[in-house]
């Protein structure tokens, strides 16, 4: 098992190298001059050839590739020149942000899919069935970005339950409640989707699984219906569910964008909308990449949690 | 050739007897309610240049602001004055011309990635599919904002970046349809007559792949004009004055707090447009591939349904048997259509006595054996008719917890395929221990040592070690010895066993049944063997009852009807059990096929096959004949009756 986790770690390896060379050949794709993009509009003219230098544009692009990829390790994810600091600076940053955020959104979005799933299937054309299929219906149909604004409107503006925005209260907040309140409305707008997702898929996994033979097998044995349910059924279903939570992860992970810009939270998404609109391209450039590789990251948990369930695939 | 291009496969609702496409689509009512509303969004995004509508782009300061319903502005103005509802109803238009568009290019550029990988196979295929994986490693819309990053913010580099991250859908999808047409026949027929690759690609493999390409538009249309609007109202699609359903929210979103309805209406909007999509969506992948389609698995419940109509048959019970059966009826409802499964069946299974019950595929063996403890899925199975008395108690009115208590205890079950008959995710003790404490309340650490020793008793060695093993890392023999071994777990006074030796290798088939053939007489447990082989028969059963289209056709001990069986059918059914040492005896295939049991004749049912059917077999339904010795034949002129004539 740990001889599986390890070789699935070095799996990820590749893939990893993957991401850099397709963030590269994104930015290496930039019509025009690159150090003048990334420079913006107002860069003197010694300042583009400095750049230019620096990041060896004059050489071959596959060279230029390993240049970047040995910077990378070191760390250098070169210079926002909007906020004239180190990329990885203001990416670990704003990256604690959003993995609150997507984490959170990502343990309600399953625990939430998984249940609705398995009752949905329980209750197969009851009206549980149908109202659930109905409102998972309309979570996968919804903008999030809307949600989010309607929700603010409710339980912000209206309501006064929630804040409307941000991370922390600006004055005298910064505990573990605080930021709990804060974290509520956008973690639950941002999970809605792939809530609907998930219990689409587990309420056919489990219909799938309650026709196996192995099934028959349990209720043969006198099994209480509820174990043969919630224990023989439920665990089975599971394992072709745990691949989809990690696919979901990365809706989540890019999902987050729009939450954060619809509730000003401190993330990496906002970020990169800010980053985008002032063409501060290493910027993006190092929050798409550490974002990206988060994603694979959150996949191979998944992995491992899906091998830990199902003995046939150590 | 023209046989060749009509060779490709038939979609499945092309078939006799279905109703179209379109019909089934209208049947249903959530599809029709998307495919209206959707039709109705669409018809009026086009007729926006005729429609009475204000110029959307005008400003007009002094009615800035207005609320629905004002004079003139029926959904109210924005911040800078103008028409919402023209603006809407315009925006609508630009929304779904980039959300197709954007579904179109992903669709054609990731259907032929797709296809050219699928056919090509090999190098091209791994470097292709890498590709698209890497494209995949990434989170979606971060692609999507990477790639705009990079063009610049605008409406089209959004459509493109949108169609992008699109294209690995449609390639991964339409490369899987593709890899199993490319080795279907026609496409070698195809290739054989000289046909280009080009040309099979587009003429042969196409067609049978438009399908799958259009579930994936259907079901990724909604996705990308939501994505596309997520882009504009994050200010990196449509730019002002170009203004499309996301990029009107995002501008409403910055004055949500004091005039919400300049944001509420268009992200309502969009939620009804992508919602109707999805609705539509979904109807047409139900009617294109009916097997996604969710409702077509229906949850079987605990028990099967028992909806005895008529008589029940007296119930006196037959001190002898351990488990009576009589005139059981068992049917399948499926689509307003009645399969009789079982139709009046008599089992008797004595004290350590061995019942075989031997017939084809699709006879109702198995139904009839899976009826006793309600374990025939339900739906569509149900029980119509007969009881089934396990020592005098009526099985068929007992309660669900009744026959839960039962199951396991007084009657198990041992099954077919013990690999998928055994839980794959729990080890065999867990399986056993589970077995043991459902019907014995006993400690865990009891129960394990009790699965112990049930391992021993079915002759697996070393059964502490096997006790932590999972299904799949014992043999096929092994396996079906724990499934034994369970079925031994309380001191069953019936096993029913239902091919219990048919996946195995024969030599170990011959170890499994003897296993059994001794616990049976240690125990003096009473068996329902179903199989459909008479050699198997032989080794084990006592008394034989043959089947034929839902009724037994001949019962007896097991060696009169296999010295001189008396029905036609029995005698064809053991010619066709091959000899060891006769490899020139030919083995006698029955002609024909089995009838339908959703449409059974009135009389015999063997008669279409059977070479001395007579007019009068085919008149009336048959009854069970006495020919003494506890023999029964169902029918008029049986070849034990040839001596005489």
């Amino acid at each position: 098992m740990i001889a599986y986790i390890a070789k699935r770690l070095l799996a990820a390896i590749p893939v990893l190298f993957g991401l850099t060379v397709i963030v590269f050949a994104i930015m290496a794709l930039i019509p025009g001059d690159p150090a003048q993009a990334i420079l913006g509009n107002f860069a003197t003219p010694e300042n583009v050839e400095k750049l230019n230098r620096d990041l060896g544009l004059d050489k071959p692009l596959v060279q230029q590739y390993f240049i970047w990829l040995g910077n990378l390790f070191q760390g250098d994810l070169g210079r926002s020149y909007m906020q004239n600091r180190p990329v990885l600076d203001i990416v670990l940053e704003r990256f604690n942000a959003t993995l609150i955020l997507a984490g959170t959104a990502l343990v309600l979005c399953s625990v939430l899919g998984l249940i609705a799933g398995v009752i949905s299937a329980v209750r197969q054309y009851g009206w549980a069935d149908k109202a659930i299929t109905f409102v998972v219906l309309i979570g996968i149909s919804i903008p999030s970005f809307w949600l989010g604004l309607l929700l603010i409107l409710v339980f912000a503006v209206n309501l006064r339950w929630f804040p409307a925005s941000g991370m922390y209260s600006i004055f005298g907040g910064g505990d573990l409640p605080d930021l709990l309140h804060h974290l509520f409305l956008p973690a639950l707008t941002l999970a809605v989707v792939a809530t609907g997702v998930i219990a689409r898929l587990t309420r056919t996994a489990m219909l799938e699984v309650l026709r196996q033979d192995f099934i028959r097998t349990a209720r043969a044995k006198g099994v209480t219906e509820r174990s043969v349910i919630y224990k023989h059924a439920f665990k089975a279903a599971l394992v072709t569910v745990i691949p989809v939570i990690g696919i979901q992860a990365g809706f989540v992970l890019g999902g987050a964008v729009y939450i954060e810009t619809v509730f000003q939270w401190p993330g990496i998404g906002s970020m990169l909308v800010t980053a985008i609109s002032t063409r501060d391209l290493l910027l993006v450039q190092g929050g798409v990449l550490v974002v990206a590789a988060a994603y694979v990251l959150f996949n191979l948990a998944a992995d491992v949690v899906q091998t830990i369930l199902d003995p046939r695939l150590r | 050739m023209t046989a060749v291009e009509s060779a490709p496969i038939q979609p499945a609702r092309k078939a006799s007897g279905r109703p179209s496409a379109t019909r089934l689509l209208l049947n249903n009512t959530l599809a029709t309610g998307g495919l209206v509303v959707l039709a109705a969004i669409v018809l009026i995004a086009l007729a926006a240049p005729i429609l009475p509508l204000a110029d959307p782009n005008v400003t007009a300061p002094a009615n800035r602001l207005l609320r629905p319903l004002s004079e003139g502005h029926l959904l109210g103005t924005d911040a800078l004055g103008r028409d919402i509802l023209s603006r809407l109803i315009w925006g609508t238009r630009v929304s779904l011309l980039v959300g197709i568009s954007a579904t179109l290019i992903a669709a054609f550029f990731g259907s032929l990635i797709g296809l050219v990988a699928g056919y090509a196979g090999g190098r091209i295929d791994t470097v292709l599919m890498r590709g698209i994986d890497m494209v995949m490693a990434f989170p979606y819309i971060l692609l999507a904002l990477a790639i705009v990053a990079v063009l610049g913010p605008g409406l089209l580099n959004a459509l493109y970046a949108i169609a992008i991250v699109n294209i690995p859908f449609f390639a991964r999808n339409i490369r899987g349809i593709t890899l199993g047409l490319a080795r279907r026949e026609f496409v070698d027929a195809a290739r054989l007559s000289g046909k280009s690759n080009a040309q099979i690609l587009f003429i042969e493999v196409l067609p049978n792949v438009l399908p799958v390409i259009v579930i994936t538009m259907s079901t990724t249309v909604g996705w990308m004009i939501l994505e596309t609007a997520g882009l504009s109202f994050l200010g990196l699609g449509a730019q002002p004055p170009q203004a499309d359903l996301g990029s009107m929210l995002g501008d409403g979103r910055k004055i949500l707090f004091t005039a919400p309805h300049v944001s509420i209406i268009p992200g309502l909007m969009i939620f009804v447009l992508v919602m109707s999509i999805n609705l539509l969506g979904d109807g047409v992948r139900d009617v294109l591939d009916p097997r996604l389609k969710s409702g077509a698995l229906s949850r079987p419940v605990a028990r099967t349904a028992v909806t005895r109509q008529g008589l029940v048959p007296d119930a006196a019970p037959d001190p002898a048997a351990v488990l009576d059966v009589r005139e059981l009826r068992t049917e399948f409802h499926i689509g307003g259509e009645v399969f009789k499964a079982v139709g009046g069946v008599d089992m008797r299974v004595g004290k350590g006595e061995c019942l075989g019950i031997v017939g084809e595929s699709g006879s109702g063996k198995s139904v009839s054996a899976m009826s006793i403890m309600g374990l025939v899925p339900t739906p569509p199975g149900r029980i119509t008719g007969g009881v089934a008395l396990l020592e005098g108690e009526d099985l068929f009115s007992a309660s669900d917890e009744r026959i839960r208590q039962l199951r396991g205890s007084a009657v198990s079950h041992v099954f077919q395929d013990p690999l998928s008959t055994l839980h794959p995710l729990f080890t065999v003790g867990d399986q056993l221990v589970e077995a043991i404490r459902a019907h014995e309340p006993v400690a865990k650490s009891a129960a394990r040592r009790k699965a112990e020793e049930l391992l021993r008793t079915v002759r697996i060695p070393n059964p502490a070690e096997r006790l932590k093993a999972y299904p799949h890392e014992l043999s096929g023999g092994m396996r079906q010895r724990v499934c034994i071994a369970m079925a031994l777990a309380h001191d069953a006074k019936v096993i029913i066993a239902d091919e219990p030796t048919t996946a195995l290798d024969v030599t170990v088939q011959a170890q499994v049944l003897s296993l059994l053939d001794t616990l049976r007489a240690e125990r003096d447990t009473g068996v329902l063997f179903i199989t459909h082989d008479f050699g198997v028969v032989s080794a084990i059963c006592d008394r034989v009852a043959v089947m034929y289209a839902g009724q037994f056709v001949e019962t007896g001990t097991t060696e009169q009807i296999l010295s001189s069986p008396a029905h036609p059918y029995t005698a064809k059914l053991i010619d066709c059990v091959p000899v060891l040492g006769e490899p020139d005896r030919r083995l006698d295939a029955i002609e024909g096929r089995p009838p339908m049991v959703n449409d059974l004749p009135k009389g015999c049912a063997f008669a279409p096959r059977c070479p001395r059917a007579r007019d009068t077999c085919r008149a009336a339904p048959i009854g069970l004949t006495e020919l003494g010795d506890g023999r029964t034949v169902r029918c008029l002129y049986p070849l034990t009756e040839d001596g005489d004539e």
